[in-house]
């Protein structure tokens, strides 16, 4: 328990002092991704590996966010970073409408419905030209020219995000998630309100996932439907994310992101120039076979089934294995 | 009215196409109990096996259904056996991982096809893609008409297998009750691989079928998939003759929809049909006609 305590801060210290270590433009964007890739997955992670509502959807909320804060500069004039106030209430508004009708469904019905609905964001949002300027997208100035602020402000969200979470599932609120997971109900005849609490848990989740909406349109200056609202780029994404790293756990989703992002670049780069350049159109291709690779093998996700990873490293002790994540 | 009739005819045409898409849904809905969300991804895989016969070998496309659906039919047993089927023996915090699974599954077909191909935009064009048939002054697209009329044999064929032969009532039981079916001796680990086969290789017909009248990108499966499961809710899950009603439903309110309230609104149609049906009518459209 001390030791894993120790790599924690560590990784942790780590991360906070990247950006002076690490003066490249480059790496530094794959950081802030990843980093952003966090609080997508981890909040999806409360919704789905805690409360057991398996959302097909996280991309509405998203897209809302990245609207809210580009709509306040093209609609608004005022600054895109008031995004980042208003995303999270306009997230966790939409978040309500959209529960009040999909919790009524469960299983199979909800991950349905919760994807048709993000798919009805994304169309509205290419046709409603008038208020979202359709296609065209979304340009505005970034404020920062250097990276290092984007960075921060990434490892603060996302560590503010973790942390919440860590906070929430320790609470009676987190037993109750889990106990609608479990058995619903069960949970339901205990006195539990099922709607209510899913709705909570919701709530917090979209709340985040729409900062990190209001974050990309801040960082990337420039978002269009096809990006923000995308089924296969963020929703399924977010999914993924959250299950290579472990769902339900309160790690995983932010080593799942760590994976997801760098695996992905070390193959777009075409493993930094040393494979010959076909490799990289492989990247996508990569993380989809280990995503099938730790659904069939791994089923809790990486950290999961840490003691699983861990058996079979010392089983195999003789071969050199670095030993990577928290 | 004619525009009327007009869009009606290219909406039920289109329509039975759609309703090969939903049934391989629902066959394998009604099974397993899980969606495949690599449905059309795995019908994108066909129309490339299509194109490429077409491509290099200069064989029909109506020809080559001979070869897609076996294909495709052989890749469904395949991940039936070696991917979904192992999940059902894991305990794992989530509980819906075999959909999971079918989401890396689409993933992964997908990315296959566009390392082989890359991105762009490919087509099929047989002499008769665009020839029309007109009956008084309604238009039918040639190709359509030959899908539409291959989709019925193929539908008819899929109800004859699982009314009339062992297989088929074999399917059909383990539809019903998977436990019942194992005690009365049937071999449900085959059921369900011979279930996704026969999924898959209706999506790869229904593929095959579109290609001389569609386009072909890697990507294209995404859309197909959404397609198929509001196909299959509207129909109501594991119905088959709801799947067929649901393909028709979907096709001639898209095209209603493209007519009348805009061409970039057809795919929200859809979408938003699929929310009502969910939120007020559950069961689908066979909640209605009790089959």
């Amino acid at each position: 328990m001390k030791s894993s305590h120790w790599s924690k801060l560590s990784v942790v210290l780590l991360l906070a002092v990247f950006p002076i270590i690490v003066p490249s433009d480059y790496y530094r964007h794959i950081f802030i991704m990843a980093l952003m890739w966090v609080v997508i997955g981890s909040s999806w992670n409360l919704l789905a590996g805690y409360t057991g509502q398996i959302s097909f959807g996280h991309a509405a909320f998203f897209g809302v966010g990245a609207y809210t804060a580009g709509l306040c500069v093209t609609k608004l004039h005022i600054s895109a970073w008031w995004g980042m106030l208003l995303a999270g209430p306009v997230s966790m508004l939409v978040a309500f409408l959209i529960g009040c009708v999909c919790f009524r469904l469960r299983g199979p019905y909800f991950n349905l419905a919760t994807l048709a609905i993000a798919e009805i964001f994304r169309l509205t949002a290419i046709v409603w030209r008038d208020l979202t300027d359709g296609m065209q997208g979304i340009l505005i100035m970034r404020t920062f020219r250097n990276k290092a602020y984007y960075y921060y402000l990434a490892l603060i969200l996302a560590a503010a995000c973790i942390y919440a979470i860590y906070r929430v599932m320790r609470s009676k609120w987190g037993y109750y998630f889990v106990a609608i997971r479990e058995d619903q109900d069960a949970a339901e005849s205990m006195g539990i309100s099922a709607f209510r609490y899913k709705t909570f848990s919701l709530l917090i989740s979209s709340f985040f996932t729409g900062l990190a909406g209001a974050f990309y349109m801040n960082y990337m200056g420039f978002i269009d439907p096809e990006v923000v609202f995308s089924l296969y780029f963020i929703s399924i994404m977010a999914i993924l994310v959250a299950i290579i790293g472990g769902a339900g756990t309160i790690w995983g989703p932010a080593v799942g992101a760590f994976i997801m992002v760098l695996l992905q670049e070390t193959f777009r780069s075409s493993f930094f120039g040393i494979f010959p350049k076909w490799v990289s159109e492989a990247h996508a291709l990569a993380f989809g076979l280990l995503v099938i690779f730790v659904i069939r093998y791994m089923t809790n996700g990486i950290v999961g089934d840490w003691v699983k990873v861990q058996r079979l490293w010392s089983k195999n002790k003789e071969q050199p294995l670095a030993s990577t994540g928290s | 009215m004619d525009v009327f009739i007009q869009t009606l005819v290219s909406g039920i045409l289109i329509g039975g196409i759609y309703a090969l898409v939903g049934l391989g849904m629902t066959l394998i809905m009604g099974v397993m109990r899980i969606i495949n969300l690599a449905h059309g991804q795995l019908m994108m895989v066909a129309m490339y096996i299509t194109f490429v016969l077409y491509e290099f070998l200069h064989i029909d496309p109506y020809f080559s259904l001979l070869v897609s659906m076996p294909a495709l039919f052989l890749v469904g047993v395949l991940i039936q056996k070696y991917l979904l089927n192992p999940l059902l023996r894991i305990e794992s915090i989530i509980p819906q991982n075999q959909i999971l699974m079918t989401v890396g599954v689409a993933m992964v077909l997908t990315e296959v096809m566009r390392f082989i191909f890359h991105s762009d935009y490919k087509s099929v064009k047989t002499p008769y893609s665009s020839a029309v048939l007109y009956i008084s002054s309604i238009a039918f697209n040639f190709p359509m008409l030959i899908a539409f009329g291959i989709a019925m044999i193929l539908t008819a064929g899929l109800f004859f297998f699982l009314l009339k032969t062992d297989t088929g009532k074999s399917v059909r039981a383990t539809a019903q009750n998977k436990d019942a079916a194992l005690l009365l001796g049937v071999n449900a680990e085959w059921i369900t691989q011979l279930t996704y086969g026969l999924g898959a290789a209706l999506a790869a017909a229904a593929g095959t079928l579109l290609l001389p009248i569609y386009y072909l990108y890697p990507d294209v499966g995404g859309q197909f998939t959404l397609k198929a499961f509001v196909i299959t809710v509207l129909g109501g899950l594991g119905s088959t003759v709801g799947a067929i009603m649901g393909g028709l439903v979907l096709g001639v309110a898209e095209s209603l929809g493209a007519t009348y309230i805009s061409m970039a609104l057809k795919d929200a149609v859809g979408m938003v049909i699929f929310v009502l049906v969910l939120v007020f009518m559950p069961g689908g459209l066979k909640t209605l006609t009790k089959v």
